[in-house]
């Protein structure tokens, strides 16, 4: 019980703060002040990252934040400048080996090959991640129905729809019941609806026990499925605790918003800026965060805004300004 | 609070290194063929069609169009020359084509390696598992000219039952020729590059069609050079009776060009697939 409040990016902050991790178990993933350079792009500057066993983490930032190839480097294909990582309680890269017969990833871009059959993208994937002989044909037959594809175990992938692509990209990421999941903005690009489908399934991962670390730039995905948020910016965390948490630490409870043309609305901004309110640009729109805390006075000068519940989107643009690069 | 948190770790983790795994892994490699074998059933027939089509039209074309102005070539029927010598060509298309194309395929359109990387597979049990399959490949299919040559009325002896080996041993070293060079070209049209001015020559100036004995000094010097000159040398040998001394020089060029082709194809896939 003891996640520090807002991890700071130092080594020290990143410490359990003098208390225990809620239990014994060697973290999933740990992350110490790793430093990823490609030239002179520093994608991952100064990592530091624990995500305990049988947690949900939610990876979030923007793009260029440094999300895949913190990623990458879990699985050994990215090899960090500085910094040390372990995985699973393995070394990684001295013993990513052995991580990678434990863990299973879900990439951001599909990489089935796309000639063989849906059941026989699996039963290769149960070889190379070392499923025992006898043990292969059920764990492809469970795998087939946890991504409700055993319809189509003997379609060749080429001819599936996107959707049932991204569930045997899943499906064939846990053909080895793997302990730790890693989820590489599995629902960018998706229909609402093969979102849907794919959330429950990793609710149902979660449920299971199984440890997973999702990345994703829909704040809606965190809030639905973390138990723990990471905000990354610049290739580092800026801020990490459970969404609720995280509201109330950087967003409050509700915002208001204001609608009108743009002078009205910066008009607006200028008076809840002057009390001390933070605000944000929200499309057509200017909200004004934890709107709760407004004394009735500004309310009323401020006008009629619509009420609505803080968001972690208010978290993230609170914590990493308006502008993306 | 207890205490036995930083001991746990400290077991956990000299667990972890105690069962580290080795670098090449019969289990890695069987998932990587296995791969390829899967992918094999669907394809074999257009495959076969090629390797069994191509060399028996240059058996004919050659074999007839230019047997019938000469019949002999350094003392033998030349459809026996001709026949022994496109083994070698059969081996070097299946293989090198394979590795350059495929390789190349599965690692930029595809992405297939990507996935196998995060499962318990490293490059250098990609690049072998790859390599073993082409070679097997070739090694079979490298036979189907001595088949036809032998229909055309060459003598068989068992000497030919080594030409299956040679060809797995030339198709392992082209096979990661073509890996290696998969991984070394920017896009797909530099191949060309490879082949008008690499491969090109290489088939030619192997003595497959004509004798190296007639080319110029530095020809001959080439010719030395040429990995494909000593598997002909091989297969006529096998064919037409051996020279040991000659032959073990022959397989000793075969390995070596094979242990070079591995370190190039290891390091330069390396470069492209981890950074």
């Amino acid at each position: 019980m003891s996640l520090s409040q807002s991890v700071s990016s130092t080594a020290a902050g990143a410490e359990p703060g003098g208390g225990e991790p809620s239990d014994a178990e060697t973290p999933a993933i740990s992350m110490r002040a790793v430093v990823k350079r490609y030239g002179n792009l520093t994608a991952v500057n100064g990592l530091d990252l624990d995500v305990p066993a049988g947690v949900c983490l939610g990876l979030l930032g923007p793009n260029g934040a440094g999300k895949s190839t913190t990623m990458r480097m879990l699985t050994a294909q990215s090899i960090a400048d500085s910094g040390r990582i372990s995985v699973l309680g393995y070394d990684v890269p001295g013993a990513s080996k052995q991580a990678r017969a434990l863990m299973g990833v879900v990439p951001q871009e599909d990489n089935l090959d796309i000639e063989l059959t849906v059941r026989q993208n699996l039963a290769v994937f149960a070889r190379l991640y070392r499923v025992p002989a006898r043990e292969r044909r059920a764990a492809v037959d469970r795998a087939l129905a946890v991504a409700e594809l055993v319809d189509r175990a003997d379609t060749v992938t080429a001819n599936l729809s996107g959707g049932m692509r991204r569930r045997l990209l899943v499906a064939r990421a846990l053909v080895h019941r793997p302990r730790l999941v890693l989820l590489d903005e599995p629902t960018v690009g998706l229909d609402p609806q093969v979102r849907q489908e794919l959330w429950s399934l990793i609710a149902g991962l979660r449920t299971g026990g199984v440890t997973v670390l999702m990345s994703t730039h829909y704040i809606e995905e965190a809030e639905r499925l973390a138990d723990d948020v990471a905000i990354m910016s610049h290739g580092r965390v800026i801020a990490r605790d459970a969404p609720a948490r995280l509201l109330d630490a950087h967003a409050g409870r509700t915002a208001a918003e204001y609608y009108g043309p743009p002078e009205h609305l910066a008009e607006i901004a200028a008076q809840a800026d002057a009390a001390g309110f933070t605000t944000r640009r929200t499309g057509p729109s200017v909200s004004v965060l934890r709107a709760e805390n407004m004394p009735a006075e500004l309310d009323e000068r401020l006008g009629a805004g619509v009420r609505r519940a803080a968001t972690l989107e208010d978290v993230f643009v609170a914590l990493t300004g308006e502008r993306v690069e | 609070m207890n205490g036995a948190n930083g001991a746990n770790g400290a077991n956990g983790a000299n667990g972890a290194q105690s069962t580290r795994l080795r670098r090449i892994e019969p289990a890695a490699l069987a998932g990587v063929i296995i791969h390829d074998l899967t992918l094999f059933r669907r394809s074999w027939l257009s495959t076969t069609f090629s390797a069994l089509v191509e060399p028996t039209i240059y058996l004919l074309a050659f074999g007839w169009g230019f047997g019938s102005l000469v019949s002999v070539v350094a003392g033998y029927r030349y459809v026996d020359f001709l026949g022994t010598g496109i083994v070698a060509t059969a081996v070097l298309f299946s293989s090198a084509f394979t590795g350059m194309f495929q390789t190349f395929i599965r690692r930029t359109y595809q992405k297939i390696y990507g996935a196998v990387l995060a499962a318990p597979v490293d490059v250098p049990e990609i690049v072998f598992g790859e390599a073993l399959w082409i070679a097997a490949r070739a090694g079979v299919y490298g036979c189907v000219p001595l088949l036809v040559a032998l229909a055309f009325g060459l003598d068989p002896v068992p000497g030919m039952l080594i030409v299956p080996l040679v060809g797995f041993l030339t198709g392992l070293g082209f096979g990661l020729f073509g890996i290696w060079t998969s991984a070394l070209v920017p896009s797909f049209d530099s191949f060309s590059y490879i082949i008008s001015g690499i491969m090109t020559p290489l088939f030619l100036v192997a003595g497959t069609f004509f004798p190296v004995a007639g080319l110029p000094y530095w020809g001959r010097v080439l010719a030395r050079l040429n990995p494909l000159y000593h598997c002909v040398e091989l297969v006529r040998d096998a064919a037409f009776g051996f020279a040991p001394l000659a032959d073990l020089g022959h397989l000793g060029a075969l390995v070596a060009f094979a242990g070079l082709m591995w370190l190039l194809a290891v390091r330069y896939m390396g470069r492209r697939l981890i950074d």
